[in-house]
């Protein structure tokens, strides 16, 4: 039987839990056996989602974000949804350097780093409904 | 000052914590800042010996400050930077306006 495993955590868009939120993922994927770079590349990852759902989908309010972390086989799963204001042009926010919070010291690089460091990467996003990141990267070890 | 900064004449040193992610990097610009208002500071040094963790919210603070010094050549250098920030440093192209030193 293939190796399955999933986990969903809610939690407030607070700066301070984007911390928690990646320490999560990462511990969850332990059971893979991941090497420090991949660790390091899922934290940035799951980082990089928590923190657009704060600052971009939420802009600061306190509301819910949910992640839910799924294995199969050696492949990890990555889903971060927020029901904050959506994104209107997907494709330009995912442009490199693309940010509409630069006064912020925002540096675009956002949807960059998690193309860079999962295998896959999709977004649905509604405006006023929400934004739902879905990554995957399989564990090479 | 935060026992993290120190400035020796017109050079700021700025050593981060373990994870430079938002809420860190918002708290080194408002520190930070505070002090380029101040006195008179030509360069910064960010040293990152004891960062393991890093986001875009880090390329974000440095290329913010890289323009508060008005966009000079060298007058922000990255250094003891490991494997993890250079890769982040050098996907953003951070690296064509900031000097990185590798750690040892």
């Amino acid at each position: 039987m293939e190796n399955t495993n999933e986990m969903t955590i809610i939690f407030d868009s607070r700066p301070v839990n984007e911390g928690l939120a990646r320490v999560a993922a990462a511990s969850f994927c332990t059971q893979l056996n991941p090497t420090l770079e991949e660790i390091a590349d899922i934290k940035t990852a799951v980082s990089e989602a928590v923190t657009n759902c704060i600052i971009h989908g939420y802009e600061g309010k306190v509301h819910k974000i949910q992640m839910t972390c799924r294995l199969r086989g050696r492949e990890l799963s990555v889903d971060v949804i927020d029901e904050g204001v959506g994104i209107a042009d997907v494709e330009k926010a995912m442009e490199p350097l693309y940010t509409t919070k630069p006064e912020k010291d925002r540096s675009g690089m956002g949807f960059t780093f998690m193309e860079a460091f999962m295998d896959e990467i999709h977004v649905e996003s509604q405006v006023g409904k929400g934004t739902a990141v879905h990554m995957k990267k399989t564990i090479r070890r | 000052m935060e026992p993290w900064m120190q400035i020796k004449g017109a050079c700021l040193t700025v050593t981060l914590p373990p994870e430079v992610d938002h809420p860190v990097s918002d708290r080194i610009r408002k520190e930070s800042d505070k002090i380029l208002a101040d006195r008179y500071v030509s360069t910064m040094v960010f040293d990152f010996q004891n960062t393991t963790f890093m986001d875009s919210s880090g390329i974000g603070l440095l290329m913010g400050r890289y323009k508060v010094l008005g966009m000079r050549s060298k007058s922000i250098r990255a250094v003891n930077v490991g494997s993890h920030v250079e890769k982040l440093l050098r996907l953003a192209g951070v690296h064509k306006y900031i000097e990185i030193c590798r750690q040892k």
